[in-house]
């Protein structure tokens, strides 16, 4: 089942979604498997061949009814962090093609990208890998038409003014405009989800030369961390 | 002492599958798990252990297995051919694996994924609270030539059992509902859907199935820009190109092409085992009919174990036949029996 808080990514959605969802896990209903978020939606998991629709539908209803879910807040203990990032070059072959449909030029296009501060809206699609926004309607690019069959781990992509760090090598049709080595699954690690919805993120431009020296043994890429007050 | 199964030859994508993890789609872990749940299902009630244990998949083919005890076994989902130190199995079965013989599994006769359940299920350590290798969320990892995999105690000595076929192996009918975009779509284009002859394309994984047409694909016009939105197995994306998906359970969590409709649970079986070029059709359900045809199927994988019957040899293929006491039972024909 899915609660969408609108038709659009826009804020107040987004943030609702992420509080909506919380409330919904407060309430510990014995028929609910399990909940997401998405960018502006709820997501709840019902066996509905075991559970009659009309009720949780009607529960449902009243929790919506309950508080303004678009006046939530943005949850607490957020972090900020910096991922250095190599821009075009032949680790990600899309940087030109995706600055020409914003309708600026390549170096315009690292400007404004590398100084941007995007927020992790939801995270989704595989473990840990997270949907960033939202950039300036300058990247309100669409999505290619066919699929790249696949980009590595750590590869930064866009559309429509958002931008993903890949966790695994997986296709895509979002372009391929930035490459990192920040892993955002470390199943091995005592924290295997790197990022959290509501975080922040800057991907800072760096040269080649300086990305190949990234000392990995952290699987952060080189990427830091301060706490958001 | 911990019984193991030795992979002396691994097929191409063989991988420890049970019925996934649940809990993680928040932090983008799609559900995974076997491709075909119904066939774990069968193997757990050839075999009277829960279908929580961990079997082995085998798509396209299987490979070689020696173990280092009897071991009981059963095979299930597309049949391939089966072979013990050379004489051949019945398939949808349950068998004996003595100690050193050798267990061979070929390439799939019909269907695309076989499964080898191991009595006491295969054992290798749990994962965030399953055994199944999620391949594309980089948990685990296909099975190569040489591993060893542990396996649980078997509580249990009966083999030879066996299950009716069920036909699910070679395309057919499947059975959708209406997803969050089908009302996006033009009426027109969901009819033409629903009356498509598909045939499953080469390019089909554990993530997803893709459908070949011919004519025309089913965009929506503002197909290529709508929000990301939660995807979960079963739905038929339509990609930029038109062409249709269906995502089987190692999909990703979230996803922005439109979904034309769900395909029930309970058909996703006959999805993920057409063999490349097997027509399928899509049937739309409205929501409480397709609530009654999941509620019904469930039933039916609790009966499961109820369908079990012993296994008829043939005995012109039994290769000890005359180890076998075989007058022991005679009486006198002319006697009356209950004199």
């Amino acid at each position: 089942m899915l609660v969408t808080f609108a038709d659009k990514m826009n804020e107040p959605a987004n943030r609702a979604a992420l509080a909506f969802r919380a409330a919904v896990d407060q309430q510990e209903w014995p028929d609910v498997i399990e909940t997401s978020t998405s960018l502006v939606s709820t997501y709840l998991e019902v066996n509905l061949a075991l559970t009659p629709l009309q009720g949780i539908v009607e529960q449902l209803q009243d929790l919506l009814k309950s508080r303004d879910w678009y006046q939530a807040a943005l949850p607490n203990g957020r972090s900020l962090w910096h991922v250095p990032t190599v821009y075009g070059t032949d680790l990600a072959p899309q940087l030109e093609e995706a600055a020409a449909l914003a309708d600026v030029d390549p170096d315009t296009a690292i400007r404004q990208i590398s100084s941007s501060r995007v927020r992790v809206l939801t995270i989704g699609f595989a473990p840990g890998q997270p949907y960033m926004g939202e950039l300036s309607e300058t990247w309100n690019i669409p999505r290619q038409k066919g699929l790249t069959k696949a980009v590595p781990p750590g590869a930064l992509v866009i559309a429509i003014r958002q931008i993903i760090v890949f966790t695994n090598a997986a296709p895509t049709g979002w372009r391929h405009i930035g490459q990192t080595a920040f892993g955002t699954f470390l199943p091995q690690t005592p924290r295997p989800f790197t990022l959290a919805p509501g975080d922040e993120l800057i991907f800072p431009s760096v040269d080649r030369a300086s990305f190949d020296q990234i000392n990995d043994s952290s699987g952060l890429g080189g990427a830091d961390r301060e706490t958001i007050a | 002492m911990t019984a193991h199964l030795t992979i002396t030859a691994a097929g191409p994508a063989m991988s420890v599958q049970d019925l996934g993890r649940t809990g993680y789609r928040a932090v983008g872990l799609t559900v995974g798990g076997a491709a075909d749940r119904r066939a774990l299902y069968e193997g757990a009630a050839l075999l009277g252990q829960s279908a929580d244990s961990a079997a082995i998949e085998m798509a396209g083919s299987g490979g070689s297995f020696v173990s280092d005890a009897d071991v009981r076994f059963a095979l299930t989902g597309a049949s391939m051919a089966a072979k013990l130190d050379g004489e051949p199995l019945v398939w949808n079965a349950s068998h004996l694996l003595p100690k050193g013989s050798t267990l061979t599994v070929g390439g799939a006769q019909a269907g695309t994924y076989g499964y080898l359940h191991i009595g006491g299920g295969i054992a290798t350590p749990v994962v965030m609270g399953a055994r199944s290798s999620h391949l594309a969320g980089g948990i685990g990892k296909l099975l190569a030539t040489g591993d060893v995999l542990p396996i649980g105690k078997d509580t249990r000595k009966d083999v030879s059992n066996t299950l009716p076929a069920d036909p699910r192996f070679s395309g057919g009918v499947v059975r959708m509902v209406a997803s969050a975009q089908t009302a996006d779509f033009a009426s027109e284009t969901v009819s033409r859907f629903t009356s498509t002859a598909f045939q499953r394309d080469p390019r089909g994984n554990r993530m997803g199935v893709r459908m070949a047409m011919d004519g025309d694909g089913f965009a929506m016009e503002s197909g290529l820009s709508i929000v990301s939105e939660v995807v979960v197995p079963g739905d038929i994306q339509i990609a930029g190109d038109g062409s249709p998906y269906v995502l089987m359970y190692e999909c990703q969590t979230t996803g922005g092409y439109p979904r034309i409709g769900t395909v029930l649970p309970c058909d996703m079986p006959r999805v993920a085992q057409a063999q490349a070029g097997a027509e399928l059709r899509f049937e739309m359900l409205d929501l409480q009919d397709a609530i009654g045809v999941q509620a019904r199927a469930l039933n039916e994988l609790k009966a499961l174990r109820a369908a079990v019957t012993p296994l008829v040899r043939d005995p012109a293929e039994i290769r000890d036949l005359l180890s076998y006491q075989l007058i022991g039972g005679a009486v006198s024909a002319q006697a009356n029996p209950f004199d």
